[in-house]
């Protein structure tokens, strides 16, 4: 293992962060605190349905979940696409590191990042209603989990892409709408028995469930599936990335 | 003894179908300099490449001081270091934290004495905290060099290391490059300068078309392929040449005012005193007489143009 590599491209990486930390710290926050004005105050008292939780705090799961998506997406798929793009892959190529070394170092920088921010936004939250946490050592578990995964996801992504444009084409056309339909901001069960039945085929409801569970220990759907499905989600994510350097696509001529 | 670089075979076909190398073979020793010199598009870049892992060779194997490139990839490339021939920089690092990431990523302990030696070699110490994007073209090629070097390698290439170089800074690389060979690092560089060719290698390789056409010794190169010329300042011009003369290989230059005598330098015997003879005999006065030895740079443009 060449450990010496993966702390340089890990503090490489965070240094990178650090030098937009107030961008990228405040964004998310003030996002936050708009829909809590919004849905939680202004939307919140009418809503009934989520058991003895109220709705302020019923969403605060799924907020973190749709912060955690986009941004561990953002971060990773740029943290390599911006080599990729200014041509300092080369050193990264020619370098002695494996590949499992290589996504350690990116990914796992781009999912400390996330994990912080996720945690940020829990503390905000915490400003307005207050949250109670039934089982913090799972909340932490999936926390870190569904950013690594979602990290790994936005790995390919940056490897895929071959312009800015399909960077951002992902996240914004699919992942935004399967998060807002995947029970972010509702309980599947208020929903009409079609579109649940639907709704069940979306993988985002799976990791806002889970979520939520560690939460509050209600779901709408078996902890069990969510975790499988997480685990499936982040398995699929890393065959790929196996794939991606044993062939070399799109990394090498 | 096995050399430091050893290529058998090698082959490249891009996924255009464009055949970029086509069976390169060469052997390089410990210490040595050795030039790659070849127009545009040849193929210098891409072998360089090869090596360093950048591109996938489509045949032949490449040996790193024994270690397979390939197989034993992490053995290989630590001792590798890369100049690229594209100025590729992290515009907005400071060169200190960039040559610091470049040490980890080859796997060296940090040591910030070694990178304080690099950057003072390079005259970038006091450029040390600056963002690159601030830096000069020639500086931020100053930068890909430290970077380069910053993990100690023990093959380095230098894929036109002096394009875009002022002349002072070229003369400084030049000296750095001696050095460097002298602490025992082989070095391997590109270049479309001939006379740096000249100045700075033990061995030069052509490649032309993807294949690499000769490498041999600076100086045996030059003895073996290169021509000497007598150029003759005539008093009259010659519309065209006498047939008494054809035995010689001339050429009439300048309207019919000179003529040009070209032989091989290393032959026994000129032909040189019987030209002059001859020419007495014929009655051409002459006023001139130059001799001039063929330029490695007009060995190239042979090599490279002749027709395989
Ligand atoms: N990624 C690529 N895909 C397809 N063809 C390529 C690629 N890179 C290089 N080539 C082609 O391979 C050939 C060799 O290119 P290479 O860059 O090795 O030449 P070079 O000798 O370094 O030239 P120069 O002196 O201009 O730097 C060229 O015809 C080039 O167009
Ligand atoms: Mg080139």
């Amino acid at each position: 293992m060449n450990h010496h590599a993966v702390y340089a491209i890990f503090r490489f990486e965070l240094a990178r962060f650090g030098r937009t930390l107030w961008t990228s710290l405040a964004t998310p926050v003030i996002t936050t605190s708009l829909y809590f004005v919004v849905f939680g105050a202004a939307i919140g008292p009418r809503m009934t349905g989520m058991g003895d939780v109220p709705y302020g705090a019923f969403i605060v799961p799924g907020l973190i979940m749709l912060a955690i998506f986009t941004e561990s997406l953002n971060n990773a798929s740029f943290g390599i696409y911006l080599p990729k793009f200014t041509g300092t892959i080369y050193e990264l190529l020619s370098a002695p590191v494996s590949p499992f070394e290589i996504v350690l170092a990116y990914v796992g920088a781009a999912a400390t990042k996330s994990v912080i921010l996720g945690l940020v936004i829990l503390a905000t939250a915490n400003f307005f209603v207050p949250i109670r946490v039934e089982h913090p050592v799972w909340m932490f578990a999936f926390l870190v989990l569904v950013a690594t995964t979602f990290c790994l996801f936005g790995f390919i992504l940056g490897i895929w892409a071959k312009s800015f444009e399909q960077l951002s084409f992902i996240p914004m056309l699919v992942v935004t709408p399967l998060t807002f339909l995947g029970g972010a901001f509702y309980s599947i069960d208020m929903l009409p028995p079609a579109w649940r039945t639907f709704s069940l085929f979306n993988p985002i409801v799976y990791l806002i469930n889970g979520f939520r569970w560690t939460f509050y220990g209600t779901s709408d759907v078996p902890v069990e599936a969510s975790f499988g499905a997480t685990l499936a989600f982040f398995a699929i994510c890393l065959v790929v990335v196996a794939w991606i350097f044993r062939t070399g696509y799109r990394l090498k001529n | 003894m096995a050399g430091i670089l050893s290529i058998t075979g090698l082959g490249k076909r891009y996924a255009s179908g464009l055949v970029a190398l086509e069976d390169v073979n060469l052997e390089i020793q410990k210490g040595e300099i050795v030039a790659l010199l070849g127009p545009n598009g040849a193929g210098k870049t891409t072998l360089i490449s090869i090596v360093c892992g950048i591109v996938s060779g489509t045949s032949g194997t490449v040996l790193v001081d024994g270690h397979d490139i390939v197989r034993d990839y992490r053995a290989s490339r630590a001792l590798i270091g890369l100049v690229p021939q594209e100025l590729h920089t992290d515009m907005f690092e400071t060169v200190w934290a960039t040559l610091n990431f470049s040490r980890g990523l080859f796997g060296k302990a940090p040591d910030a004495a070694h990178l304080e030696k690099v950057l003072r070699d390079l005259s970038l110490w006091e450029k040390r905290h600056d963002k690159i994007m601030t830096l000069s073209g020639g500086m931020k090629r100053r930068v890909l060099i430290a970077k380069a070097l910053a993990h100690e390698p023990r093959l380095l290439f230098l894929d036109e290391p002096t394009a875009g170089v002022d002349v002072e800074l070229r003369r400084d690389m030049w000296a750095l490059v001696r050095r460097l060979r002298e602490s025992g690092v082989t070095i391997i560089l590109t270049t479309h300068y001939i006379e740096e060719a000249e100045e700075m290698a033990d061995r030069i390789g052509v490649i032309a078309k993807g294949k690499l056409i000769v490498v041999e010794e600076k100086a045996k190169l030059m003895r073996q392929l290169g021509k000497k010329q007598l150029t003759i300042h005539l008093m009259s011009p010659l519309a065209q040449l006498p047939e008494a003369l054809s035995a010689w290989n001339l050429t009439l230059k300048s309207e019919g005012r000179d003529l040009e005598y070209t032989f091989d330098g290393h032959e026994e015997k000129s032909g040189i005193p019987e030209l002059l003879r001859k020419l007495a005999e014929l009655g051409l006065e002459f006023n001139d007489l130059q001799t001039r030895q063929s330029t490695l740079e007009d060995i190239f443009v042979s090599l490279v143009h002749r027709k395989p």
